[in-house]
């Protein structure tokens, strides 16, 4: 880039705002493609519990997920961008979400919505109970919460959209879809004889390294 | 409605050859139940269902317990009189015995009237052991309700009942190996990263973490 020849500078948001004030508008494609997408984003209708009823909520008409251009629920993965897992993921229904992230076409984005999808939540020491959706599949917004209140999931659209935005095209950051050696489905886990085969998907999620001090 | 001894009573006269025991409830809830023998369990069910006087036609709910071997103290006192003095008075000696009670898997059901507006009634019935002899007989030809919560109980407690229509796993999967509300069942070890553990949960959460490196320093110096 430094031996490239000498550009002008970029222009900095308020010249872009003061030339709009003056009926130009001046936009790269990468802004108006995240543009585009981040205020149309299609979510995969279907709940897993409790948290799926402050979803249905957030599409009605007090909260009206419709402002932020997401109120188009697909009933069919091929159709959707946008996974939100609301609500406790069993182990048996595990195989099953990740199927329907499979079947979802890039670029796609995985909202985990409170506590249960995050972590297990309440029922986390369950022998039945996947302790967080992020152990097989990637998850790019988490919502706290038992259950989040629809603000909650506004804020954390909103911070998807913020998300999108600032993604790249091109480059070395570029974003994950449009990088073809980037995995945008992942292995199935099987029913095993005590618990899913395998465990967690290593490739997505390790334990993070507990540093503990004081008495072992 | 009757009482369960008067309903015991009937039972016996009905049934001469079954067993009919009456079990007290101590606790606050105070719900006795008849536990019946596997024997006549599926005729004093239907007769319990079409009895003109009980009519109960519903069945409301169907569980199991787990009752695991239990080790049970009796203390036996005894006075002993002393033979080179019988003045003095009797020694109490007290003399322990320890015995194994076999622990074993209850089924518990509980029954209602709809068109006589009473109940509960509730039954109980029990295998022999909890590993081989685990049949009981399925009441789900008397009362359709317990199909489903009879292929629970034999999901999560292992009881196998005889004459059921559809016993499958009905919550966890088919490839399913244990019985996981079992008293000794050992839920699979996903306990490598707990950001708060405590009691039972830091102790199964210790087994991921590195070994200290002074305890590891130790082990190296004195081995």
């Amino acid at each position: 880039m430094s031996d490239a020849p000498a550009s002008p500078a970029p222009l900095s948001d308020a010249e872009r705002e003061d030339l709009r004030r003056h009926g130009i508008l001046l936009t790269s494609l990468e802004e108006l493609y995240n543009w585009g997408r981040s205020n149309s984003i299609w979510p995969l209708q279907f709940g897993l519990a409790c948290c799926a009823i402050e979803m249905i909520a957030t599409a009605t008409a007090r909260f009206d997920i419709a402002r932020f251009g997401a109120e188009i629920f697909r009933p069919s993965p091929r159709q959707a961008d946008l996974m939100i897992v609301s609500g406790t993921v069993t182990k048996k229904m595990a195989p099953q979400v990740v199927r329907l992230w499979n079947q979802m076409p890039e670029p796609k984005y995985c909202i985990a919505m409170g506590a249960c999808a995050i972590s297990g939540g309440p029922f986390k020491q369950g022998y039945n109970v996947l302790k967080g959706i992020d152990r097989f599949i990637p998850v790019d917004i988490y919502i706290p919460g038992c259950p989040p209140r629809p603000e909650a999931l506004l804020n954390g659209l909103m911070e998807l959209q913020k998300k999108i935005k600032a993604e790249r095209l091109a480059g070395p950051d570029a974003a994950r879809h449009t990088q073809p050696d980037k995995p945008s489905e992942h292995p199935i886990p099987e029913f095993g004889a005590h618990d899913l085969v395998p465990p967690k998907n290593d490739e997505l999620w390790q334990p993070p390294t507990i540093v503990r001090t004081g008495k072992a | 409605m009757e009482t369960l001894e008067q309903i015991r009573e009937r039972l016996l006269a009905r049934f001469p050859g079954a067993t009919v025991t009456l079990i007290a409830n101590t606790a606050a809830a105070d719900q006795p139940s008849l536990l019946l023998d596997a024997a006549h369990a599926r005729a004093i069910a239907e007769w319990l269902r079409d009895d003109a006087e009980l009519r109960l036609d519903y069945c409301s709910n169907v569980t199991g317990v787990d009752w695991p071997d239990k080790e049970i103290v009796e203390t036996v006192k005894t006075t002993v009189a002393d033979p080179a003095n019988p003045e003095a008075p009797p020694k109490v000696v007290e003399t322990k015995t320890k015995r194994l009670q076999p622990g074993y898997l209850e089924v518990v059901y509980h029954l209602y009237s709809m068109s006589k507006k009473h109940g509960p009634v509730i039954l109980r019935l029990r295998t022999g052991n909890r590993t081989d002899q685990v049949t009981v007989p399925s009441l789900t030809p008397v009362w359709r309700a317990a199909e489903f919560q009879e292929r629970e109980v034999f999901d999560l407690y292992g009881v196998v009942f005889e004459g059921h229509p559809d016993l499958r796993r009905i919550l966890m999967w088919d490839q399913f190996k244990d019985h996981p509300m079992r008293k000794d069942y050992v839920s699979p070890d996903d306990f490598e990263w707990e950001p708060t553990p405590h009691g039972e949960v830091l102790e199964r959460a210790k087994k991921h973490y590195p070994p200290p490196p002074a305890a590891a320093m130790n082990e190296g110096g004195t081995a």
